[in-house]
């Protein structure tokens, strides 16, 4: 269904994403990437009908966690706002849905995931079913490694194709200056490396990082007059699958496709695609379930394997996306997130720029 | 661009109580939702989409638990957003269902906000470190007691206002079997010699924590068309506006007794509801009122009352079930606290009224009402008015 009002993304900040921040809290860290996105379209909180954010308590180990954020935002004179316990993409959504409604032109999307204070991996397992999974632990990169041993006994990939698609994804972050991880070995000196969780090797696995970012929308001529070429959200879909990991085929994704079919991903080309697999497996299903060939320029900024802020990732992958459609260097990008274990939340995101 | 009207056509409550150890928690959701897709003469299939609210995940001790409750709540292969907001979550929860359908995205969206607060205890949840002060451990009852004490000083309101609130909300609450506290026997006396817990909030004026679950189901202008021609279902609850506001916890300056962000988000409701004269036009209001001297505080604050004067109407019986503003005819938040549902449960109460499905607890010819929410340090607010008669504009 073609949305009801053209609204772009146009503008998009980014933290230099680190393994720990040591020095700043979530509050510093948010802040100078509010900041950067406002100037660089020399806005100011005023100018922005809508915010919207996306963090979790959980990483921060306290609750109401987001509300001290908005102290970055300058949320004073008063601001409509909401909050999405949600990777920021989701965050994204709900401000694309105001636009839609009439009430606002313009919005502010930021989200933000300081994971060192904790064990990453150990948190993640709180996601899970509160009675029959989480009293196990079972942490988030073993969750991972059934989901990829699924994946290899199925012919869906290998470990061949896995370290590929990591050995070109941090390759690819060598251009990207706020990478974590930039530039790879080879693959097949990756496959001699020992694997942690059978069958994922180090390589495998998305680092741990923290780090923030920021998008505005705007709506048609006011989208116009913040961008010289915006990257119009031409369909914006998410859909969930159910949470038992035995209930759901771990070796593909429905939900991405059915989000796929519904933001419009086969109606045109794409140039460029910006996925948020975390793991080098999760690619491949991602790939597979968009239905992309090998012309499709996947993860340029080198994806999630080479900078993984919880709950900003995916958003980030929207502003890569955005940013190859101002430059002129795609047509038409598809952006997607992820929210949950083993992919059982997806968002997807096709953006245009004007002929 | 008009937007798409919205209707309020299923609700649903838990009983709420101090646990619900008969229960999960994707029990407890779907016993509220079941409830209301009855109600709006639906079945799972019909729902395009669900929205989830909650209070903090440290309540129960489960991060993002809508992942876990997709499969309880019929979202497998729809859309599901998760919304947290503080305390005004359950607002929030009802306002961005309503945006779905306002959008034109889809026609029937389920709300649910739920806290199931037996998990954890809620006290030691509420008590946040303060930057550079030392911390109270006192809970959200501490955070509020002194903005309670300003207001008494800036209105010279007397000392009894907070025990009346309390006693009208807990009575109110009898006649409500959803609401947690039922205290039969609750008497001026009673609340009055309560134990002060944090002075001047007595323990008889503060709210209980509970678990519980709401959800509502709202569609599109054709579905509520749909539910005012059909005999068998309540008529539908239209929303004439809604609205959500938020400014910082702390600045120099800020008012914290009476915010800006309550007011500029009341006159935004106002302004879409066509409302001028907010005490003359609302029937009945569902007020987020988690200890008793909000009630007052906050009829200033939503334009009830001139500032300084809300105490008045509280002591003129204005607020009771039979005075001309009934507020919080279910017993409110001081009867039935679920954290992250309590503000759903307002905005569910308010369309109830309009509906004529209040039961005992029904203000007799209700047709607009006023629900309300507010969360963290009395900064985010969230709101919507509901009327028996669809908007014209």
């Amino acid at each position: 269904m073609a949305p009801r009002r053209e609204v772009a993304v146009v503008g998009f900040a980014q933290s230099h994403h680190v393994r720990r921040e040591t020095t700043r809290n979530e509050v510093e860290m948010v802040m100078p990437v509010l900041h950067q996105v406002k100037a660089d379209l020399g806005l100011d909180q005023s100018a922005l009908d809508f915010t919207c954010s996306g963090s979790t308590d959980y990483l921060a180990g306290s609750a109401f966690s987001f509300v001290l954020a908005l102290d970055g935002v300058g949320a004073f004179p008063p601001i409509s706002e909401s909050h999405v316990e949600m990777d920021g993409a989701w965050a994204l959504y709900e401000a694309w849905v105001k636009i839609q409604t009439g009430s606002a032109d313009t919005a502010l999307v930021y989200s933000y995931g300081k994971s060192s204070p904790g064990s990453l991996r150990d948190v993640l397992s709180r996601q899970l079913d509160p009675y029959y999974q989480a009293p196990l632990w079972p942490d988030a990169v073993a969750l991972a490694a059934l989901q990829a041993r699924a994946c290899i006994d199925a012919g869906v990939t290998s470990q061949a194709e896995m370290a590929a698609v990591a050995a070109r994804s941090r390759r690819a972050a060598a251009d990207n200056p706020y990478a974590q991880l930039q530039g790879s070995d080879d693959p097949d000196v990756l496959l001699k490396e020992p694997e942690i969780a059978a069958p994922l090797r180090r390589h495998d696995c998305p680092p741990i990082t923290d780090g923030a970012a920021a998008v505005v929308l705007a709506a048609g001529d006011r989208a116009r007059e913040l961008c010289e070429r915006p990257a119009w959200i031409r369909g914006i879909d998410h859909r969930i699958e159910a949470h038992a990991l035995g209930v759901r085929d771990l070796t593909d994704s429905p939900s991405t496709r059915l989000a796929g079919e519904r933001a419009g991903v086969g109606e045109g080309p794409v140039d460029v695609a910006e996925l948020h697999a975390p793991f080098t497996h999760q690619e491949v299903v991602l790939r597979r379930a968009l239905g992309f060939g090998d012309d499709v320029d996947v993860n340029p900024s080198g994806g999630a394997l080479a900078a993984n802020p919880m709950m900003a990732a995916g958003l980030i992958r929207i502003g890569e996306a955005a940013r190859r459609v101002w430059a002129g260097e795609a047509g038409r990008a598809v952006a997607h997130a992820t929210n949950g274990p083993c992919l059982q939340q997806n968002l997807v995101c096709v953006l245009e720029g004007a002929d | 661009m008009g937007a798409e009207r919205v209707a309020v056509v299923g609700i649903g409550q838990t009983k709420h109580q101090a646990t619900r150890g008969d229960v999960s928690i994707a029990g407890l959701v779907r016993e509220a939702a079941s409830e209301a897709l009855a109600d709006a003469e639906m079945t799972w299939s019909d729902i395009d989409a669900v929205v989830v609210g909650k209070a903090p995940d440290f309540f129960e001790g489960v991060m993002m638990p809508e992942l876990y409750l997709a499969d309880a709540l019929g979202a497998v292969g729809k859309p599901l957003l998760r919304v947290h907001t503080a305390g005004s979550v359950g607002g929030s929860t009802a306002l961005v269902a309503a945006s779905l359908i306002q959008a034109g995205i889809h026609r029937r969206v389920l709300a649910l906000a739920f806290e199931k607060q037996s998990e954890s205890e809620a006290m030691w949840a509420l008590t946040l470190p303060i930057p550079f002060s030392p911390p109270l451990v006192a809970g959200a009852g501490g955070y509020f007691a002194p903005h309670i004490r300003a207001y008494m000083r800036r209105s010279g309101a007397p000392d009894h206002i907070g025990i009346l609130v309390a006693l009208k909300d807990r009575r109110n609450a009898l006649k409500n079997p959803k609401a947690h506290l039922h205290e039969e026997n609750v008497t001026f006396d009673s609340v009055k010699d309560a134990i002060m817990l944090w002075d001047p909030i007595r323990y008889s004026e503060t709210c209980p924590s509970s678990d519980g679950a709401c959800a509502i189901v709202l569609t599109d202008e054709a579905g509520g068309d749909a539910a005012a021609a059909s005999s068998s279902s309540a008529p539908p609850a239209w929303v004439l506006g809604g609205a959500m506001r938020s400014e910082p916890t702390m600045f120099a300056g800020r008012d914290q007794v009476n915010p800006q962000a309550g007011r500029d988000c009341a006159a935004d409701v106002y302004a879409q509801a066509g409302i001028t004269d907010p005490r003359a036009q609302i029937d009945v209001a569902e007020i987020y009122v988690p200890f008793s001297w909000y009630e007052p505080m906050w009829l200033e604050n939503l334009g009830f009352a001139e500032e300084g004067t809300g105490w008045k109407l509280v002591e003129d019986g204005v607020t009771q079930m039979d005075g001309d503003l009934p507020v919080n005819p279910s017993g409110g938040v001081l009867s039935s606290n679920p954290i992250g549902a309590s503000g759903l449960i307002r905005f569910a109460e308010a369309a109830m009224q309009v509906r004529g499905q209040a039961g005992e607890h029904q203000i007799d010819g209700a047709r607009v009402a006023l629900g309300h929410a507010y969360g963290g340090g009395s900064q985010f607010f969230a709101m919507w008015a509901v009327g028996a008669e669809k908007p014209t504009s």
